[in-house]
């Protein structure tokens, strides 16, 4: 059993969790991920890792409800166990092998969309720490469903909160922002990260390859194992067949095939369990289910 | 009784069982196994023992079924194997112990597997448990994988007296016995979870959501206090065709139909973790795993389909399971070979285009090499394929330990006592040898066990 020693609801359908881990604490870098089960029949999900503490032994996870695995976990508070929790899985983030030196010499733009921004905040943590600054849009559909705001203003160097109703921040789509950003501010990026609903990943890359700005993206498709065992989560990258869980989860964005990914994500959902997400997410719901089109 | 046929073994009766995951063998009760025992002359030079890769006295545990004397048969099999219940079911007797039995030269063997079976139940449900070791050694040993190579490793050493701890990157200790064997054929509660339970009696500690080469690796470990490493990592990675179209959905990886049926319980209704039922299932390929896809799709209510490129004399499956999914309506579409998946404009699998092949010159493995007869494309409408092609080692070890050598199949180097290019460090089973089968793997941790306490002994 792995105790739970801090539960929050972030916002509507949003809870963090501070889990006991001291194999995965140990060992964790930003980019990778980890899989919980609930009980012990529950299914396995997998979450990307939101943040860790060695001293303390524990690694932070973010979960947004959206089907019957995540709405069980919603109920979880402080004290309370999960059944499993095993990680960390996938490859670190590219930057974390990279050379420090010629790392600080690049400027880097996260991307951040809704519960993305929880796995984008260790890797600017990283970077924080290690002496390099970035810049990170965190977007949402309204005010009150940001997240992270406060955490990421500690470790980036600037945050541009963006939301689609101008709420607060900027208002419109993230690629607006990321646009006006290098177009009419001056700003100049190396390299860009994009953490969000699969669709939004896809209009950033779509926007970036104007920009001419390489960008990573992490992608988080169906899976059973997380250890290369399935090949549910295999996905098209540059033409070639990958597996998320071993070779990912982060992929060159300009090269992965958004749209078969988009398609596979919609493998177990049924006519009825999206009319419950659509219920369910209500606002949250920015159509990144590529199905129920919310995003057109 | 006709000396010459072994006694008969119950079955469920194919119609039915093609519609529920009940095991399909129900097994010997003690008249039947006792009468089957009556069958063995109890050869002074037994052949059985030497086609058994654990080397269980067989002719002894027979003397002891013949008499009545279950614990004691009983006994006299753990001395040799830990998972006496998923042996009697799962292994290949017919081609081992089996296939030596002097009984088998005119007529049909004994009924070793079934023997076996029936003694192992016999003890589980009477509650009897392996003999413990007294003496203890202090000094730890860690094994990666709890199927059946970690398992007999494990058991084994902690027999001899060492401080065992399995290390299971799943959340349940089994590996393929657990996510890849069906229940059908290896029932997970009574059969599998008891032989673990059995190990565990000896005193082997299992630490399960552990990823060795992610949440910790081997040097770690060994700085950790571990004195030896087995690595039964098995093989785990699947192989897809290459073929076009195999990204759409409704495509699945044996490993991963079977592991949601299986691991995850997603046959069951109330299951949080889904499954797809399709109306018409693809299988392609012909091994057991094959077969084990095949029967599963069916009993989630399919047509379903064998498709493999070469003849049925060639399938590489049991016979034994072979004849099971005929009995149970599988249909087989032999010398026929997959080009393309096709789909349709939501990409989801709607047919699967196949071209027929005939049997030319024997190839590399002495087989036949299949070849493609031109202008025999058609299509095999299907909502589901499943690719049971074959399973290649895990690099997720291999690749996160240094001086630990593998060959160009990815499978780790290791000499016949199990030990690797790497000191203090052993493999065996599928890791090494590639994708074959439980008793081989049991085989190859034992001899493991061997070495690691030659090593432990002398250093």
């Amino acid at each position: 059993m792995y105790k739970i020693v801090r539960a929050q609801e972030l916002t509507t359908n949003i809870y963090l969790f501070e889990v006991e881990a001291k194999r995965a604490a140990k060992s964790c870098l930003p980019g990778q991920f980890v899989i919980v089960r609930t009980d012990e029949d529950s299914e396995r999900i997998p979450l990307t890792i939101s943040d860790y503490d060695r001293e303390k032994g524990t690694i932070t996870i973010v979960v947004q409800t959206i089907g019957a695995g995540t709405m069980a976990m919603a109920n979880l508070k402080a004290g309370d166990a999960f059944h499993d929790f095993v990680g960390p899985l996938g490859q670190p983030s590219e930057f974390c092998s990279e050379n420090l030196e010629e790392l600080k010499q690049k400027k880097i733009i996260f991307v951040a969309g809704g519960l993305g921004t929880a796995p984008v905040y260790p890797q600017v943590k990283w970077l924080h720490e290690n002496g390099v600054d970035a810049d990170v849009i965190i977007g949402a559909k309204t005010k009150d469903l940001l997240i992270y705001e406060e955490d990421m203003k500690k470790v980036a160097a600037n945050v541009y909160p963006t939301t689609d109703d101008g709420s607060y921040g900027r208002s419109g789509m993230v690629t607006t922002t990321l646009k006006d950003l290098v177009e009419k501010e001056g700003k100049q990026y190396d390299i860009c990260v994009a953490i969000g609903p699969m669709i939004m990943m896809k209009f950033v890359c779509l926007t970036t390859k104007e920009l001419n700005l390489k960008t990573i993206v992490s992608m988080n498709p169906i899976m059973v194992d997380g250890t290369g065992m399935c090949g549910a989560c295999r996905l098209t990258v540059g033409g070639e067949v990958k597996f998320a869980c071993v070779d990912g989860p982060e992929f060159d964005g300009h090269l992965v095939d958004f749209d078969q990914a988009m398609k596979r994500q919609q493998m177990y959902k049924t006519a009825e369990g999206r009319a419950l997400l659509k219920q369910q997410e209500g606002d949250t719901h920015h159509g990144g289910c590529g199905h129920c089109g919310g995003d057109k | 009784m006709d000396v010459l046929k072994k006694v008969p073994v119950r079955e469920q009766d194919p119609k039915v069982r093609a519609t529920n995951f009940d095991e399909v063998c129900l097994g010997y009760n003690k008249e039947e196994a006792m009468e089957e025992a009556s069958r063995c002359i109890n050869c002074k030079n037994a052949q059985c023992v030497k086609g058994c890769p654990v080397s269980i006295n067989i002719p002894g545990f027979i003397e002891q079924v013949k008499e009545g004397n279950i614990e004691a048969a009983y006994q006299v099999i753990s001395e040799s194997s830990a998972l006496p219940a998923v042996c009697g079911r799962v292994c290949p007797q017919e081609s081992q112990c089996e296939g030596k039995c002097i009984r088998g030269i005119k007529g049909e063997p004994v009924s070793i597997g079934k023997l076996e079976r029936f003694v192992a139940d016999w003890a589980s449900e009477n509650g009897i448990k392996p003999a413990v070791s007294a003496e203890k050694k202090n000094k730890k040993v860690a094994v990666i994988g709890s199927g059946p190579a970690g398992l007999t490793c494990a058991g084994d050493l902690a027999k001899m007296g060492y401080d065992v701890t399995i290390f299971e990157a799943l959340h349940e200790a089994g590996g393929v016995l657990v996510y890849g064997i069906p229940e059908f054929r290896l029932p997970k509660t009574d059969v599998v979870a008891k032989e673990i339970e059995n190990v565990k009696s000896l005193g082997v500690k299992i630490e399960t959501n552990v990823v060795i080469g992610k949440s910790t690796t081997i040097d770690e470990l060994m700085e950790e206090g571990f004195e030896a490493v087995f690595i039964g990592s098995g093989a785990g990675l699947p192989k897809f065709m290459g073929i076009p179209g195999e990204q759409a959905n409704g495509v699945f990886s044996a490993n991963e139909y079977l592991t949601r049926s299986n691991l995850m319980k997603a046959f069951k209704e109330d299951s949080s973790t889904p499954i797809m039922r399709g109306q018409k299932v693809a299988v392609v390929g012909g091994g057991n795993v094959a077969m084990d896809a095949a029967r599963t799709a069916l009993r989630l209510g399919a047509e379903v389909h064998i498709v493999y490129r070469r003849s049925e004399e060639e399938l590489p499956a049991r016979v034994e399971e072979v004849h099971h999914a005929k009995e149970e309506g599988i249909i087989f579409d032999l010398l026929t070979n997959p080009v393309e998946i096709l789909s349709n404009e939501d990409g989801w699998v709607s047919g699967i285009k196949c071209v027929k092949m005939e049997l030319g010159e024997p190839d590399a493995s002495g087989r036949r090499r299949p070849v493609v007869i031109e202008g025999s494309e058609f299509v095999i409408d299907v909502d589901t394929v499943i690719m049971s092609l074959g399973t290649s080692p895990n690099p997720l070890i291999s690749s996160t330990t240094k001086g630990l050598d593998i060959n160009k199949y990815k499978c780790i180097v290791a000499q016949e006592n199990g030990q690797t290019t790497k000191e203090g460090v052993f493999a065996g089973g599928d890791a090494v040898t590639g994708a074959a089968t439980v008793i081989l793997a049991m085989g190859a941790g034992k001899e493991a066990a061997k070495g690691i306490d030659e090593y432990l002994s002398n250093k």
